[in-house]
């Protein structure tokens, strides 16, 4: 390798680069260039055909109504944004408390066995598949409340599983940015332990942890999977996680597609409109984290 | 991390120093935390002790109760197969690509756009599963029938391109193309991180020296992030393991185990199965889904434990 680069440098010095390397170099140049072209078509694509099929399902009806005895081309999908504010609203109540405690555990107090553990375990549970939350959830339910049990909670259960680590791993990142000075400052002036993390680390590293937790909410709240085998499916509004079927977008959507029913154009349109929907509400969520992140960040010096 | 010890000893000389009352509070907020990280181990510890209990009674179970009258191993091999050859082909695919986006945007984009174009690509990760599943089977699968066609003209020869090619694209070609879409991100985050890393003197010295750009890349930036690469891509592979809706939508599956990848007979995959039969199951065929379920958290869990070690192995250097 090494003895390239000394040929190509006298080779440079004897007068200009060889037609061979300024060709390979204009080759993979361009194949990078290419690669990158290609990984983005994808995207173009994707955004396009659901821009373009998914408008014509929007209406007025589709966010107020719910699906209840409808047959053809009426109905709405209120229910299940319902569903879907309700489920994800729940996961995050269950998965922010725990998650930014576990990362204060790992950034502020874990010592030896338990901070390893969890450190390690976290990394496994980043790496299970959704589908496993969901069988998690619906096992943990069934043992106490039968079998064939489908319930909001449930899916809000699956994707606290899944969101728990994105936090934790959001949060720590963040706490790790706090700089020492600011920790020590406030324990020379007195202030126990847990008023320096509440009054001044948690204060410092506010617009990090809320720009993490948005990308979290962002990440689960178009899960299907794990929803499609807790939350089953409902064509009516339900907004109490405790009782009954519960519908979300995700599945709403795969529903509309799966069983098209006789309408099947209208149903299509519906199942684009709800994915459009979703990737609405991703983006907003992506773009308010950076706006947020941008906006109130504490600058560090 | 000296630093840290010294303020946390400083901290607790302090607790130790001051009243009761702050003890107290430290007491409670620092049980909370340590509550929380053993609450996660236990729900970490559930969720694998729940689908053991859960799949058990399908492992211990006679074939002729089972779905499709088959041992359980009989019938999770199949889904083991495909499971692995639609991640496989995503891998293969999604891999070059991921470097070539992540040497794009240091190394070869105007720098001004550079933050911007990591960005876009930073989205392929946010869109739903749901999403590229309706993509899959109505924009790309009808897309690719002609490719599918000149491939069984073509290359017929090979075992993958043997045929019939299907006329509505549902074939496992298509679904690994789409999961390869879905893991492009990671692997290529993965990899920018790393060859961010390159030391700069390196990468001048290079150039100093007279290597154009792509000997620069290849003697300096290539070999400094291989090995992220490598986990990069298994990490990738985790994820597309565990895929569900995307498969669940695309794939045409008959059961077959064939290498074939054009056709409208495919295996199915162990996430698309328990996706499309759970919601209709009752009785042992859940608890032998289950165990399918617990077949496909061991794999991904191998998968990324392997992965990490290559990283932690890498960080060590």
């Amino acid at each position: 390798m090494e003895s390239a680069t000394v040929t190509g440098s006298s080779r440079l010095l004897a007068g200009g680069l060889g037609w061979r390397r300024r060709a390979l170099n204009i080759t993979m140049t361009a194949l990078i260039a290419a690669a990158f072209v290609i990984a983005l078509i994808p995207l173009i694509s994707l955004v396009y055909e659901v821009a373009k099929r998914g408008i014509p399902g929007l209406s007025l009806e589709f966010f107020t109504e719910d699906a209840r005895g409808q047959i053809g081309e009426g109905g709405g999908a209120a229910h299940a944004i319902v569903g879907t504010l309700v489920i994800t609203g729940v996961a995050s109540v269950i998965s922010v408390p725990i998650g930014i405690m576990a990362a204060i555990y790992l950034n502020e107090y874990g010592t030896g066995r338990l901070r390893r553990a969890l450190t390690f375990f976290v990394d496994v549970m980043t790496g299970i598949p959704s589908i496993v939350a969901g069988l998690f959830a619906y096992a943990l339910f069934e043992l106490f409340l039968g079998p064939g049990i489908r319930l909001g909670v449930m899916g809000s259960v699956a994707l606290s599983v899944l969101m728990i680590p994105i936090v934790i791993r959001a949060a720590e990142e963040v706490l790790k940015i706090v700089p020492d000075h600011l920790r020590e400052a406030s324990y020379a002036l007195g202030t126990p332990k847990w008023k320096t993390i509440t009054k001044v680390v948690l204060p410092t590293a506010f617009a990090g942890l809320v720009t993490g937790v948005m990308i979290a909410v962002a990440r689960i709240v178009g899960e299907t999977a794990p929803l499609l085998v807790t939350t089953g499916v409902v064509d009516s509004m339900n907004s109490d996680p405790f009782n009954g079927r519960m519908q979300n977008l995700a599945v709403y959507a795969y529903n509309e597609y799966r069983s098209p029913g006789v309408f099947k154009q209208a149903a299509y349109d519906k199942a684009w409109a709800a994915a459009l929907t979703l990737i609405a509400i991703v983006m907003l969520l992506n773009i308010a984290a950076r706006l947020v992140y941008r906006r109130y960040k504490t600058e560090i010096r | 991390m000296s630093q840290v010890d010294t303020t946390t000893n400083a901290g607790q000389l302090l607790a130790a120093a001051s009243g009761g009352r702050r003890r107290l509070g430290d007491r409670v907020f620092s049980r909370t935390a340590v509550v929380s990280a053993v609450t996660i181990l236990a729900l970490l510890a559930g969720v694998a002790m729940f689908l053991v209990s859960e799949g058990l009674p399908a492992l211990t179970a006679s074939a002729s109760e089972l779905p499709e009258g088959k041992s359980f191993v009989d019938y999770v091999a199949p889904l083991a197969f495909g499971t692995v050859l639609a991640s496989a082909i995503a891998a293969l695919v999604a891999v070059p690509l991921a470097v070539g986006v992540a040497l794009f945007i240091p190394h070869v984009a105007p720098p001004r756009m550079a933050l911007t174009l990591g960005y876009l690509v930073d989205l392929l990760a946010a869109i739903p599963s749901i999403v590229y599943g309706l993509w899959g089977i109505f924009v790309l699968g009808p897309a690719a029938v002609p490719v599918l066609k000149w491939l069984e003209e073509r290359l017929g020869w090979l075992p993958f391109f043997e045929g019939p090619a299907s006329a509505t694209g549902r074939t496992m070609l298509v679904a690994g193309l789409v999961l390869a879409v879905m893991i492009l991100p990671i692997v290529s985050a993965v990899a920018r991180e790393v060859f961010a890393q390159t030391p700069r003197k390196l990468q001048e010295g290079a150039q100093a020296l007279g290597a154009t750009r792509w000997e620069m890349i290849r003697i300096v930036v290539l070999p400094f992030g291989r090995s992220s690469v490598i986990s990069g891509a298994m990490l990738g592979l985790g994820r597309a393991l565990g895929e569900t809706m995307a498969v669940t939508i695309i794939l045409s599956v008959s059961g077959a185990v064939t290498f074939n990848l054009i056709s409208q007979a495919n295996p199915s995959t162990i996430a698309a199965n328990i996706a499309l039969n759970f919601p209709e199951s009752s009785g042992l065929a859940i608890n032998a889904l289950i165990a399918t379920g617990l077949v496909l958290f061991a794999i991904t869990l191998v998968t990324n434990m392997a992965a990490r070690a290559v990283i932690a192995r890498h960080e060590h250097e």
